[in-house]
């Protein structure tokens, strides 16, 4: 079993996932260079956090041209587990891998601090591991996390189960019908905006986001990976 | 041949930036002002000799497959003469 992280320049919480997996699930990974043309020996794909490009054009609209992108839309063609998180997941909806649009804050400020997502489906390799309806600790980091998709596709995530997390609460960025993450029909992709790798530990305050990965490792390992 | 590729947003999308323009201005006293859209250009500067078709079609997958993002927004191609 082995997990990659890819590094797009301006990414910042590639080593955030890099320790998640190493110390904390104790399983091998190694960094992806954005401008690799090769995944090979991977089970799983990490796209991180951060401002790849400087969100120049769109936040993720640039990452999309990368050369190792062309090899991740393969790697999910395939089956293999791809998570994005946070402007991973900007990345994921620019390049078509998953429906829909971030858009900026509709309170158009940065909003970084913890809150609770309800788990909506266990039917998933990241949410294996969860209870439908468990609450999650788990903290954002965005100034455009605000989740946008046209009336039938919208129809279409929740008919097909395809919304993961939704905002528990307080709808902190305006995302429509509070959804925090969605998989692709597949259930092999996911997007997340709020940051797994920023709460898998107790010394960050909570250590909910660490299901999420250890549900990918049950995953792979029921797969014989 | 320089084209000018203005992207705005869907008119059915909400735009928190141009709501918060128009509510500020209201400050000045330009109560004229009942709605701002934000959007973005783009100055598209073709080598010479480029044929005009294909100039067009350059621009236009430029605009449709890189400057604006299908879900939210909406591209027009203006033509600078020389």
């Amino acid at each position: 079993m082995k997990f990659g992280v890819i590094i797009f320049p301006g990414s910042n919480c590639d080593h955030d996932c890099y320790y998640a997996v190493k110390e904390v699930l104790g399983k091998p990974v190694e960094f992806i260079w954005h401008q690799d043309t090769a995944l090979k020996g991977f089970d799983a794909v990490i796209l991180p956090g951060g401002f790849s490009y400087g969100d120049y054009l769109r936040t993720g609209a640039l990452a999309k041209f990368s050369p190792v992108m062309r090899e991740v839309k393969g790697f999910a063609d395939k089956g293999g587990l791809v998570i994005g998180i946070c402007n991973g997941f900007q990345i994921l909806t620019e390049s078509g891998m998953l429906p829909g649009a971030l858009m900026r804050n509709v309170t158009r400020k940065y909003i970084c601090k913890y809150l609770q997502l309800s788990t909506e489906t266990t039917n998933s390799p990241f949410t294996n591991q969860l209870q439908k309806g468990q609450l999650l600790n788990i903290p954002i980091g965005h100034g455009d996390g605000n989740y946008f998709a046209d009336g039938e596709t919208l129809k279409r995530l929740n008919g097909e189960d395809q919304v993961v997390f939704r905002y528990h609460g307080e709808n902190p960025n305006g995302s429509l019908e509070s959804i925090a993450g969605i998989l692709n029909a597949g259930r092999n992709v996911l997007g997340m905006m709020p940051h797994p790798d920023r709460s898998s530990e107790q010394i960050l305050g909570s250590t909910d986001g660490k299901q999420i990965f250890e549900s990918m490792v049950n995953a792979l390992a029921g797969a014989g990976r | 041949m320089k084209a000018i590729v203005i992207v705005t947003l869907k008119p059915t999308v909400l735009d928190p930036q141009g709501i918060t323009i128009q509510r500020s201005v209201q400050s000045m006293g330009l109560s004229e002002v009942v709605d701002v859209r934000q959007g973005k250009t783009f100055d598209v500067v073709l080598a010479d000799g480029v044929p005009t078709d294909k100039g067009k079609e350059v621009v236009q997958k430029l605009a449709k497959e890189v400057l604006t993002n299908p879900v939210i927004e909406e591209f027009r191609i203006e033509w600078e003469q020389k």
